[in-house]
């Protein structure tokens, strides 16, 4: 999938947090990495369509994405998207907030949208848990579910902001399993992620996201392996500092 | 002492409440017994038709107000965030005055001023009106908090997932209220039947005037008083459960 920015940039409060960035193309595996701050939520918000860019362009394949309301729903539909946490419905069981999507924006009837919510919580070895509700159910499995629901329509493309920063380093795991699946099965990401070895390994490109800019951008293993800026290669080492 | 923490066993509970119950009696009986006063609670069926009717009018004015109030609530809870900043204002000077004021000067006020100004003279219509622009001060604050309380990323999910703003609120939003209000507008309409009782002031004939005239002509003002009590908690205690009922069957937001 070929994904265009095209000066693109964004304003809080007439403060300037992505600056004018231009990229241009075909992605499959993309991992965002960067300070906090960079502006990698704002970028991601925009690419889903939950954000309008004060300035610039997008494109996905070619077509340029409008940016009101009207062509937005339906854009959004067509792509999944996770959050750091808190994303799942509270008031629904984890079965609906993957089923009540179906339904209601994809048009499934109420037992194709369960057996699809069923089929994919049974995938993921969560049959038993389809009627619990969020608080229920323990972080990893919480964002597992929340993949599912991310994923059960078929998005062209998946968005995944720190799916794993909120959980405890036992769960962080097997939501990255979960992502390495589907990418085998030829599912299209882009994830936001802390966790380098994951962005190193099973992300074909690496987009170093720093001061609102786009600083580095290459083949991941390219860019683990011979960082081209000072500001790269420090964020780097501060975070493989204390590996074993 | 350490706060008690997690679920008392039913029976114990049960035992523990009757034992209360049995001590605030039995306190109240000594007091009657100090002060030489013995109950005699004969004039019930004398008067049974008349308390019959003042209990029904007192249902009948709760109910209407309570469907007023959260009509008017939600009006001024929308209107509390509304660009149109003199409707906003005009909501927020309205919850503050009616919060702020006593609802027995608000009766008098609206009563002989505004009532006898715009040609409001049925009491009981009147009474309604105070009563639900009364608590539709409260309603509106109830309804607001829970507006603020629904999280950001709900909406920013819902967004995500495809849904229309309408489906947003009708899917996620409107239930997630309803969840959070349903206990506190359930003990709001506890707070009205009891409000509903100052009407008396105006001549309502609701069950306190009616208990007010019948003790007026027979003195018994302490039976009167003590059957006054029951009645408003035949009608309060049941309210009050099912509010409690809510708060813990959707008791699931984080
Ligand atoms: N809704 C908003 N209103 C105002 N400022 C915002 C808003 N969202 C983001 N910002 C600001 O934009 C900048 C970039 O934020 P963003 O969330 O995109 O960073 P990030 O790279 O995702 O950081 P983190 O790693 O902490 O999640 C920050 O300075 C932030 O304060
Ligand atoms: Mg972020």
């Amino acid at each position: 999938m070929r994904i265009a920015l095209d000066r693109l940039s964004r304003s809080f409060d007439g403060r300037e947090v992505l600056h004018s960035m231009d990229f241009d193309d075909e992605v499959s595996t993309l991992a965002i990495i960067g300070p906090s701050g960079g502006g990698k939520s704002t970028l991601l918000r925009i690419i889903g369509g939950l954000l309008v860019p004060s300035g610039g362009e997008l494109s996905i394949d070619g077509r340029l994405v409008l940016f009101n309301e009207r062509d937005l729903v339906p854009y959004r539909a067509g792509l999944g998207y996770v959050f750091q946490a808190g994303g799942l419905f509270h008031h629904l069981n984890a079965r609906e907030n993957i089923a009540l999507p179906l339904r209601v924006v994809h048009g499934l009837s109420a037992e194709a949208a369960t057996a699809r919510a069923e089929e994919l919580l049974a995938r993921l070895g969560l049959a038993a848990e389809g009627d619990k509700k969020p608080v229920q159910l323990s972080g990893g499995m919480q964002q597992r579910i929340a993949i599912a629901r991310a994923i059960a329509p078929g998005p062209q493309l998946l968005l995944l902001d720190e799916p794993t920063s909120a959980l405890d380093p036992e769960y962080t795991s097997e939501v990255l399993d979960l992502i390495g699946a589907l990418k085998a099965e030829g599912m299209r990401f882009i994830v936001v992620t802390h966790e380098l070895g994951f962005a190193r390994h099973a992300c074909e490109k690496l987009a170093f996201l720093y001061e609102g800019s786009i600083w580095e951008y290459g083949p991941s293993e390219q860019l683990f392996q011979n960082p081209q800026t000072p500001e790269l290669e420090r964020f780097l080492s501060k975070l493989l500092e204390w590996r074993v | 002492m350490a706060p008690i923490t997690g679920r008392v066993p039913p029976l114990r509970a049960a035992l523990n409440y009757l034992a209360v119950c049995v001590l605030v009696i039995l306190v109240f009986w000594a007091s009657l017994s100090i002060i030489n006063v013995s109950l005699d609670f004969g004039f019930v069926a004398r008067y049974a038709t008349r308390i019959g009717d003042g209990f029904v009018l007192t249902v009948l004015i709760s109910v209407c107000s309570m469907v007023a109030s959260l009509v008017l609530g939600a009006v001024v809870a929308a209107g509390k965030s509304t660009r149109i900043l003199p409707l906003r204002y005009a909501c927020d000077l309205y919850v503050r005055v009616i919060r702020g004021t006593p609802l027995i000067m608000q009766i008098y006020l609206f009563f002989y001023i505004i009532g006898t100004a715009w040609g409001v003279d049925n009491r009981l219509v009147a009474g309604v009106m105070i009563l639900s622009f009364f608590e539709g001060a409260y309603v509106a604050e109830i309804l607001r908090g829970s507006l603020l309380s629904i999280n950001e990323t709900q909406i920013e999910a819902a967004r995500s997932v495809g849904f229309t703003r309408v489906q947003t609120v009708r899917y996620i939003i409107g239930p997630q209220m309803v969840a959070r209000t349903l206990p506190a507008l359930t003990g709001q309409f506890a707070s009205i039947i009891k409000d509903s009782s100052l009407l008396s002031l105006i001549a309502v004939i609701e069950i306190t005037q009616t208990l007010r005239e019948i003790s007026a002509t027979n003195f018994q003002l302490f039976e009167a008083c003590l059957l006054m009590g029951a009645l408003y908690l035949v009608l309060t205690l049941p309210i009050m459960l099912i509010s409690s009922y809510f708060e813990k069957r959707l008791d699931y937001a984080s």
